[in-house]
């Protein structure tokens, strides 16, 4: 790779990042999830097949869930960037969806976890009570290779229950 | 996996694409929502040297033109799969586009760049070419329109010439006609196996040659009032399906007939078929 990178090729990419504004010099070919891993070191993003299939990478920007190894680093340019590092929320600093994981097992390796709760985040947003087939539609774009999905169909279901209410 | 070097350049005129085009020639390259061209340049199957971004452009949105439906070219999957307008007047369209990928491709993924990239598997190809939709092209001679049967050449390759920018698809309002999407495949977020589009007397198929095509003797069939079974058995003739790890060639003409007739049955209960169309 080092032999193929060329000082010709760099663009400034200044975005917000989980609220805060982040900049930094990258090849125009660096894939959003290498500058956010990376540049920034915001390892949360996994990177699980590298062919835009897994949804590990799954972040949202400006709001929309997206493949952040199928967005150019360049292309977030401007505009705002969520990633698992930036859900926070009333369960104890957890969003409701994150807490989903945690009452409902929704993860065994974890692997796959920053982008199924970065999915689901998206989902909810809008679409706040889905149906259980809403949600295994929703999760289309995103492969775990442990639970089987059930444990995690039932956690978006948990989040959309307890969505803006306190754990009691 | 890190694609090959390239400049990357946010497009501000649609003339400034087209003179980039004719400039680069094959080393410059297009990308819409980059949900086709980015994966291919990780696997370097494409390394174009110069990316033109076309987001900056005014290509996007939906609206009826008489009766005419016009959608831009950067519009996602996403919105033409929730628009009033398309789920009223090509509600077909709107059900390919829902099921193209997964939500994060849907997200950002677009009906011009799926149409350009002209996958024979391609949701959108299959479903524009049944609603027999109109390609609003524009290049260094000007604008011209480009029918969806003349659209599709081969795989992975359109009528688009070296210079040429999709600019809209326009499809007449097929509101009242009985249409239906089935679409194959063993994960939800794949590509077709094999998928059948139908609108009215057309009859489209996906997967089943080296682009997307008409099911041609089907369609004759529904036209002379024959019964939906017997146009449904004859799907898969004048096709060459491809054989690969998700189906033999036999197979997928099996699916052709078999979805074929699943996708007939359900149009006929949606609105009017074959030789009633006006």
């Amino acid at each position: 790779m080092n032999s193929e990178s060329s000082t010709e090729l760099l663009t400034r990419v200044s975005a917000t990042v989980n609220g805060r504004r982040r900049a930094a010099e990258v090849e125009d070919r660096t894939l959003l999830v290498h500058f956010l891993r990376e540049t920034l070191r915001l390892t949360g993003s996994h990177v699980g097949c590298d062919t835009s299939n897994c949804g590990a990478c799954t972040i949202l920007l400006d709001g929309d869930a997206v493949k952040s190894c199928t967005v150019l680093a360049v292309q977030a340019n401007g505009r705002e960037v969520t990633t698992v590092e930036g859900l926070s929320g009333p369960f104890d600093g957890r969003s409701a969806v994150q807490e989903g994981f945690r009452q409902c097992h929704g993860l065994q390796c974890g692997y796959c976890t920053p982008g199924m709760l970065m999915a689901c985040t998206a989902l909810l947003a809008d679409n706040p009570s889905p149906t259980r087939d809403e949600v295994r539609e929703a999760l289309e774009g995103n492969i775990c290779r442990c639970t089987g999905y059930q444990m995690i169909v039932d956690s978006v279901l948990w989040a959309a229950e307890h969505h803006g209410t306190q754990k009691s | 996996m890190i694609p090959a070097p390239f400049r990357h350049v946010i497009v501000d005129h649609l003339d400034h694409a087209i003179a980039a085009l004719a400039e680069h020639g094959d080393d410059a390259k297009l990308m819409a929502g980059g949900q086709s061209l980015i994966p291919l340049m990780k696997l370097r199957l494409a390394s174009p040297t110069v990316v033109l971004d076309l987001c900056r452009l005014s290509l996007g949105g939906i609206r009826l033109d008489g009766t005419e439906l016009v959608i831009g070219a950067m519009t996602t999957y996403r919105d033409v799969a929730r628009s009033a307008l398309v789920r009223e007047h090509a509600p077909l369209l709107a059900a390919a586009a829902a099921v193209v990928g997964d939500p994060q491709v849907r997200n950002r993924g677009t009906i011009g760049g799926g149409l350009a990239h002209a996958d024979p598997a391609g949701d959108v190809p299959c479903a524009v070419l049944a609603l027999g939709g109109a390609l609003v092209v524009r290049g260094p001679e000007g604008e011209r329109v480009v029918s969806a049967d003349d659209f599709f050449v081969g795989y992975w390759t359109s009528a688009l010439g070296g210079a040429e920018v999709l600019v809209e698809v326009r499809i007449a309002s097929r509101a009242g006609v009985g249409w239906d999407y089935q679409k194959f495949n063993i994960r939800s977020q794949d590509w077709a196996t094999v998928a059948v589009a139908v609108s009215g007397s057309r009859v489209a198929l996906a997967s089943m040659a080296d682009r997307v095509i008409r099911a041609t003797q089907t369609e004759q069939i529904l036209l002379a009032g024959g019964s939906i079974d017997s146009a449904a058995e004859v799907a898969d003739a004048n096709t060459e399906p491809p054989a690969d790890l998700r189906a033999t060639a036999d197979y997928r003409r099996h699916l052709a007939r078999v979805l074929s007739g699943d996708a007939l049955r359900a149009a006929a209960k949606r609105g009017v078929l074959g030789k009633d169309v006006s």
